[in-house]
C-alpha cells in the first residue's frame, strides 16, 4: 500500500515539476511572440508624430495566461481527462450502471409528480402557471404524441407524415361533441380515441399496400385532407374561425373548474380564485395519459402483436413467410398509434378551450416525427428526452429576454426557433445517427437481457 | 445415402401439376409436374436460371402461377390448393414454411425473438388477439412459456443456444442459415421449403446442415423440399431429385438415377442443343463399358 502511494506521490511530484517547466516554457514563448505585437504599439499623436506606446501590463497578462494555461492543462486537465476515459472504459467492462441510470424512469416519474407543487412553492400560485402550463403541459403533450407515433414509426417502421390528422380528429371530436351534445370530458376521451383509431383504419386500408416513400406521401396527403375538410366544412367546424368555448374538464365530475359552478375546486377548498389549479389538474391529466401510452407500449411490445410490429420493421417478406398477416398487423399499429393521437387531441381541446385548423398543420407532424427520430426510434426514454430538449428548448427561447440586451430591442429569440430546431437536429444526427437512445431492449431473453445495438436494427421501409 | 423410406407407398404431400409461370414474354416455368412424397427430402436442382426459385415462390404463394395446380395434403388428410392462397395463409393454414436464398432474418431482434415471432399465430390465439394477454390471463402466460420451450428446443437442435440473446444480425453466416431453418420450423410446418440452405457454407457447416435436416425429418416428420447447388448435400440427403432446365423438368427420380441421366449431365456441362444426341450416345457407350454402377457425377 505504501509503495503504491509513494509511486503515486512521486508521479504527482513529477507531474507538477513537468507542468511547471512546461508552463515556464510557454510563458517564455508567449513573451517572445507577443513582445513586439502586444508589448509595443505604434500610434500617431495629435501632431501626427509616430509614437511608441509601451504596454508591459497587457504583455504580462498574455504571458501569464499562456503560462498558467499550460500549467493547468498539463497538471490537472489532461490527467483528469485520462482518468475519466479510463473510468469510462472500466465502466463499460463492468457493465455496472449507476443507480441513477438504472432507475431513470422511476426518478423521472417521481420528479414529474412533485413538479407542480414544487413550482407553486417556488413561484407562488400565479407564478407557477407559466412553468406548469407552458413547459410542463406543452412538453408532455408532445411526449405523448411522440410516444403514440413511436408505435407506428418506431416499432412498426411505417413512415407516417400525417400523424397530426389523428390529433385533429381527437380535438374536434371533443370540441364538437361536447358543444353539441354536452357530453363530459370523461365520456368523450375514450370516444375521441376510438374515433381517431377508426380514422386510422380508414386511412390504413387503402394505404398499407404502399411502402416507404409512397406511404409517406399518402399519409402526408391524408393529414392535409383532414385539415382542409376542417377548414371548408364550415357548417360543422366553423372553418378557420375554429370552435371556441369548449367546456373544461372536471375532476371526474366531483369538482368543476367553471367559475360559476357551485362545486368549483377553489370554492370547495376555500382557496383564492386562480386558473392555476385547473392547469395543475391538466398537468396531472396529461401526465397520466402519457404514462398510459408508455405503459401500453411497453406491454404491447412483449405481446405477439408488438413483436410482429418490430419484425415487420425488420423484414416484411420474412414476416409473411412466417404466416403473419401483415395487413392486419399494420392496421393495428396504425389504429393504436392513432388512438393515442386522438387522446392527446381531446386533451389539447380541453386545455386550449379553442381549436382551429391552424393547430394541425404539417409542421406539427414534422415536429412530432423529428422528436421520434431524434429520441431514437422505439425508445421511450430517448423520445421523452428529445421532446424535453426540442419543445422545452424552444419554449426556453421565449424566456431569453437578456438576448435583447445583446442583439438590440427588436430581437425576438422565438423567431429563431425553427432555425435552432433544424440546427439541433443536424448536430444530433451527426453526433448520434440513431437518436439519443439508439439501442433496443429485447422483449424476451433466456439468460441475460442484452441491449441490441442500433447498427443491427432497421428503420423499416413500409 | 438416406433410404427413401416412403417412396414405395404413394402418399404425396405436395403435388405440382402443369405449373406454368410467365413473366411478360419469358416462360420461367413451362408445364411442370412433380410430386414430393410425405416424409421424403425432395431436391430441386438445375443450372442457374432454370426456374427453381420461381417454383418455390409459386409453392409458397409469393408468386401467383399463370397456370397449374399445386395441392398440399396434410397428414390429417386436409387438402389445400396452394395456388389459390396468399403467402401468409399458406404458412398459417397449409403449414408450409420456407427460407430464402438471401437470408431474411429479423437482424435487429435477438435470436430468441426471431423464433418467438415465428410462433406468432399460436401466441395470438392464446393471447385472445392481444386483449386477454394485456389483461394478464393465465392462458397467455402458459402459451408464452411454451413458446420459449419450443424456441429452446430448436435453438439446441440448430446449435445456437449459446447465442440466444444476441441480435440475429450479429451471427456468422452459417449460424444465420441454421437460425432461418430453426425459425421456419417454429411455425410448426408439415412441409419445409429450403432455398439453397447450403449456399456459402464451408464443408463442415454443410455436414452440420445435413445432420440438422435429417433430424428435422426424423423427429418432426416434416417433409422437405430443397433447392441446392451443393451436390454433396443433394446426393447425401435427398430421397428424390427433380431436375429443371429452362423451366421444364428434364429428370426425376432417385439421386442415383438422376446422377446418371445423360440429359442432366448435358444440362450441367452445357452442351449445344444439336450435340445433345451425340453426347447421349457417348455416355451410353461409357456406361455400358463401365457397367451399371459407373458414371460419376461431375
Amino acid at each position: 500500500m505504501s509503495i503504491i502511494s509513494n509511486t503515486n506521490e512521486s508521479a504527482g511530484g513529477n507531474l507538477t515539476a513537468r507542468a511547471l517547466r512546461e508552463g515556464i516554457f510557454a510563458g517564455i514563448i508567449a513573451l517572445g511572440l507577443f513582445v513586439l505585437f502586444v508589448g509595443l504599439e505604434t500610434t500617431q499623436n495629435i501632431r501626427n508624430e509616430l509614437v511608441l506606446n509601451q504596454r508591459w501590463g497587457l504583455l504580462a497578462v498574455f504571458v501569464i495566461v499562456a503560462a498558467v494555461g499550460r500549467f493547468v492543462t498539463v497538471a490537472y486537465i489532461r490527467p483528469s481527462m485520462a482518468a475519466r476515459k479510463a473510468a469510462a472504459s472500466k465502466a463499460v467492462a463492468e457493465t455496472e450502471e449507476s443507480f441513477f441510470k438504472r432507475n431513470f424512469s422511476k426518478i423521472a416519474i417521481a420528479a414529474l409528480l412533485i413538479y407542480p407543487p414544487l413550482m407553486v412553492m417556488l413561484f407562488g400560485v400565479q407564478g407557477s402557471l407559466k412553468w406548469v402550463d407552458n413547459f410542463g403541459i406543452q412538453i408532455l403533450i408532445y411526449v405523448m404524441l411522440a410516444w403514440g407515433l413511436n408505435i407506428v414509426v418506431g416499432l412498426a417502421g411505417l413512415l407516417d407524415l400525417g400523424y397530426v390528422a389523428f390529433y385533429a380528429v381527437g380535438a374536434y371530436s371533443y370540441a364538437l361533441l361536447s358543444q353539441q351534445f354536452g357530453f363530459s370530458f370523461w365520456v368523450l376521451l375514450p370516444l375521441a380515441g376510438i374515433l381517431a383509431a377508426f380514422w386510422g383504419m380508414i386511412l390504413g386500408f387503402p394505404v398499407l399496400r404502399l411502402k416507404g416513400d409512397y406511404l409517406a406521401i399518402v399519409t402526408l396527403a391524408f393529414g392535409e385532407i383532414i385539415r382542409l375538410v376542417l377548414i371548408n366544412w364550415t357548417e360543422v367546424t366553423r372553418g378557420t374561425f375554429g370552435v371556441s368555448g369548449i367546456p373544461k374538464a372536471s375532476v371526474f365530475g366531483i369538482w368543476s373548474f367553471d367559475v360559476s359552478a357551485p362545486n368549483n375546486f377553489a370554492k370547495v377548498f376555500g382557496l383564492p380564485m386562480s386558473s392555476a389549479y385547473y392547469k395543475i389538474f391538466l398537468f396531472y391529466l396529461i401526465l397520466a395519459l402519457a404514462l398510459l401510452t408508455a405503459y401500453v407500449t411497453i406491454r404491447l411490445r412483449r405481446m405477439p402483436i408488438g413483436r410482429a410490429w418490430e419484425a415487420l420493421r425488420e423484414d416484411e417478406i420474412a414476416c409473411r413467410s412466417l404466416g403473419i398477416n401483415t395487413v392486419t398487423t399494420k392496421l393495428t399499429a396504425f389504429s393504436i398509434g392513432a388512438m393515442f393521437g386522438g387522446f392527446a387531441g381531446s386533451f389539447f381541446a380541453v386545455r386550449q378551450g379553442f381549436v382551429s385548423p391552424e393547430s394541425f398543420v404539417f409542421l406539427e407532424s414534422a415536429i412530432i416525427l423529428a422528436i421520434v427520430v431524434l429520441g431514437g426510434m422505439g425508445s421511450l426514454v430517448g423520445i421523452a428526452v428529445a421532446a424535453v430538449v426540442m419543445v422545452g428548448g424552444t419554449e426556453l427561447l421565449r424566456e431569453m429576454t437578456f438576448l435583447k440586451a445583446i442583439f438590440g430591442p427588436e430581437f425576438t429569440p422565438e423567431l429563431y426557433r425553427m432555425l435552432i430546431f433544424g440546427l439541433a437536429m443536424v448536430v444530433v444526427m451527426v453526433w448520434k445517427p440513431r437518436g439519443f437512445v439508439g439501442s433496443r431492449e429485447p422483449t424476451a431473453f433466456l439468460r441475460e437481457r442484452k441491449a441490441v445495438s442500433g447498427s443491427f436494427t432497421k428503420e423499416g421501409h413500409g | 445415402m438416406a433410404p427413401g423410406t416412403n417412396t414405395m407407398t404413394n402418399d404425396p404431400i405436395l403435388k405440382v401439376e402443369h405449373l406454368s409461370m410467365r413473366f411478360g414474354g419469358l416462360m420461367a416455368i413451362n408445364d411442370l409436374s412433380f410430386e414430393a412424397q410425405r416424409g421424403d427430402i425432395t431436391a430441386l436442382i438445375g443450372p442457374n436460371g432454370a426456374g427453381k426459385t420461381t417454383v418455390f415462390n409459386c409453392v409458397t404463394g409469393f408468386y401467383k402461377p399463370t397456370m397449374g395446380m399445386i395441392t398440399m395434403r396434410q397428414k390429417a388428410g386436409k387438402a389445400f390448393l396452394l395456388e389459390r392462397m396468399t403467402d401468409f395463409e399458406i404458412t398459417r393454414d397449409a403449414k408450409v414454411a420456407r427460407t430464402f436464398q438471401n437470408i431474411r432474418l429479423f437482424s435487429g431482434l435477438t435470436v430468441l425473438e426471431n423464433l418467438l415471432v415465428a410462433q406468432h399465430n399460436m401466441l395470438m390465439k392464446a393471447s385472445g388477439y392481444t386483449i386477454l394477454g394485456l389483461l394478464g390471463f393465465p392462458t397467455y402466460k402458459k402459451a408464452a412459456a411454451e413458446s420459449i420451450d419450443i424456441a429452446k428446443y430448436w435453438l439446441e437442435k440448430a446449435n445456437l443456444i449459446e447465442r440466444a440473446d444476441d441480435p440475429a444480425g450479429d451471427l456468422p453466416y452459417g449460424a444465420q442459415r441454421r437460425l432461418e431453418i430453426a425459425r421456419a420450423m417454429c411455425t410448426g410446418p408439415e412441409f419445409l421449403c429450403l432455398d439453397e440452405p447450403a449456399a456459402g457454407l464451408n464443408p463442415r457447416e454443410s455436414l452440420a446442415l445435413n445432420e440438422l435436416l435429417r433430424s428435422i425429418r426424423k423427429d418432426s416428420g416434416t417433409s422437405i423440399l430443397l433447392i441446392e447447388h451443393d451436390m454433396s448435400v443433394v446426393m447425401e440427403i435427398s430421397d428424390h431429385v427433380v431436375v429443371l432446365e429452362y423451366g421444364q423438368k428434364i429428370s426425376d427420380g432417385t439421386p442415383d438415377h438422376v446422377k446418371n441421366d445423360p440429359k442432366v449431365i448435358a444440362a450441367y456441362l452445357g452442351v449445344e442443343d444439336d450435340e445433345v444426341e451425340e453426347v447421349i450416345e457417348e455416355i451410353e457407350v461409357i456406361a455400358e463399358s463401365e457397367g451399371p454402377q459407373g458414371g460419376t457425377h461431375s
